[in-house]
């Protein structure tokens, strides 16, 4: 915990646009500006802009770089087409999760991977020790990229005011590569960590102030305003995107997650399979719910969910959801109680009904 | 930076206590803590008829980022609880001297507040 924190590139713009910087996955970042809810809200109804350049990069490329991701990861990697990205986990034998992810494919042989803050480091010496017969290499490229999440429905307008890219074409998962205000060799892709529609940009960490500061002067009479990890976060926990550490973690595996659409058999061998189908055929021991409550006290990650007297569980993590306006949560709980409608959660005593909710709270 | 009224009294834990001439005084958080939490989305407060020791967890208050515990600034009885914060939690953001009092106690030993920090104690400490 000594290590001195990181500092984004736009750590100066954050100060001077009035950001409230905390200490986050040994990174410095803004938790708000404005305030939390405003900022949600901007997302739903116009548009934020994220600074996420905390989030790491490896470059994986050679001959076998396909083989080598579908034999790590538990996605499958090979039908990727160029241009295109998918969501997956990186697990370990035991089935527990390394990281979840997101592959970018730019050719037949050549990936680009985000990784979590907080695992870097940790995923790029674990796809390293992996490497093995595979003809490939693992490039850490967390200090070449900085990272922009551009979120909310008047996005892509504001995008499309700082770039010449067909962004009309690009699908969802789908990314191109080009200039954005300026700055040559952006990847811009559909995707996102919002329940929003928009954009994620990766671009050259020298050109990042640049570039943030030209997205925010062109979308301010669009809405957009800078948006920090506190509106992240609720704004993920809305559309039920599971954060790692929480929803997913060593050991919470995929199919315990309700991830198990990440996980594919039948590619063949990878890393965690035999404990994932033992998982998927037998059901896990227990599974993450998503809930709301009915009431203004919020369910904190480690408040214990009860069945009756007996506790059957714990929340991963807990907050206050703008668009229901009531607090909102997940929870891993024991097999035979995920879908029962009589558990209640304790929060300073208070045993508050815990209503489970089927779907996301956005989509 | 933060308001620190001249003519309240604090604790460390952010919380003030305005004393009226007829020995009640009423509490709240201040402008520090209030902008710490950033959101208030719900106060969870005492009925009226509790008593409280001084430094004793009289409530909490929730933020979009964290919950937080009320402490007493002094040994007290609650007369009434804010019931407009159940409604308008925000009001703490907006109003924390002000409209977003908490509760208002008879004070059992006024002795008590000169163990309280002043202004200019409380105002060190930020």
């Amino acid at each position: 915990m000594s290590e001195p924190l990181a500092r984004t590139p736009l750590h100066a713009l954050h100060v001077e646009l009035g950001g409230r910087i905390v200490p986050f996955a040994g990174w410095e970042m803004p938790v708000q500006y404005a305030g939390i809810i405003e900022e949600h809200q901007a997302v739903r109804k116009a548009a934020g802009l994220f600074d996420v350049s905390h989030m790491g990069e490896a470059r994986v490329r050679g001959r076998d770089a396909a083989a080598f991701l579908d034999r790590i990861m538990t996605n499958d990697m090979a039908s990727i087409r160029p241009g295109m990205a998918r969501y997956t986990v990186m697990c370990q034998p035991d089935g527990g999760c390394v990281d979840d992810l997101i592959v970018y494919r730019f050719s037949e042989t050549e990936f680009l991977i985000c990784l979590n803050a907080s695992n870097a480091a940790k995923d790029i010496a674990w796809m390293r020790s992996l490497i093995g017969p595979f003809k490939v290499e693992v490039l850490d490229e967390c200090a070449a990229w900085a990272q922009l999440a551009l979120q909310g429905p008047v996005a892509e307008r504001i995008l499309g005011l700082a770039t010449a890219l067909p962004l009309g074409t690009i699908k969802r998962f789908g990314f191109a590569v080009g200039e954005v205000a300026g700055a040559s060799g952006c990847v811009v892709s559909r995707t996102g960590y919002t329940g929003s529609a928009g954009f994620e940009i990766y671009l050259p960490a020298a050109s990042a102030e640049k570039v943030a500061r030209a997205l925010l002067e062109l979308g301010k009479p669009h809405g957009l305003v800078p948006a920090g990890l506190g509106a992240r976060d609720s704004l993920r926990l809305e559309a039920n995107y599971p954060l790692y550490g929480h929803e997913i973690s060593e050991r919470i595996s995929p199919i315990q997650a309700g991830l198990g659409w990440t996980v594919k058999f039948a590619k063949g061998e990878f890393v965690g399979r035999e404990a994932l189908r033992r998982q998927a055929e037998g059901g896990p021991a227990a599974s993450v719910v998503l809930f709301s409550l009915d009431d203004r006290r919020i369910a904190r990650q480690g408040a214990q969910v009860y069945a009756g007297e007996t506790p059957v569980g714990e929340v991963l993590s807990g907050t206050h959801s703008p668009t229901l306006n009531k607090p909102i949560g997940t929870a891993l709980v024991a097999a035979g109680y995920t879908g029962s409608a009589e558990l209640t959660v304790d929060i300073r005593g208070n045993r508050i009904p815990l209503r489970i909710a089927v779907e996301p709270f956005v989509k | 930076m933060s308001n620190v009224p001249a003519d309240l009294h604090y604790t460390k834990d952010h919380e003030w206590i305005r004393l009226a001439a007829d020995g009640t005084a009423t509490i709240g958080i201040t402008d520090h803590a209030q902008a710490a939490l950033g959101d208030v989305t719900f106060v969870d407060l005492p009925k009226a008829g509790q008593a409280f020791g001084a430094g004793e967890v009289f409530g909490a208050v929730e933020s979009v980022k964290a919950a937080s515990d009320l402490y007493s600034p002094v040994t007290c009885e609650v007369l009434e609880a804010n019931g407009s914060l159940n409604d308008t939690p925000d009001l703490v953001n907006r109003e924390p001297y002000g409209g977003a009092w908490m509760i208002k106690v008879k004070v059992k030993n006024p002795g008590e507040l000169a163990g309280l920090l002043d202004a200019a104690g409380y105002a060190a400490i930020l």
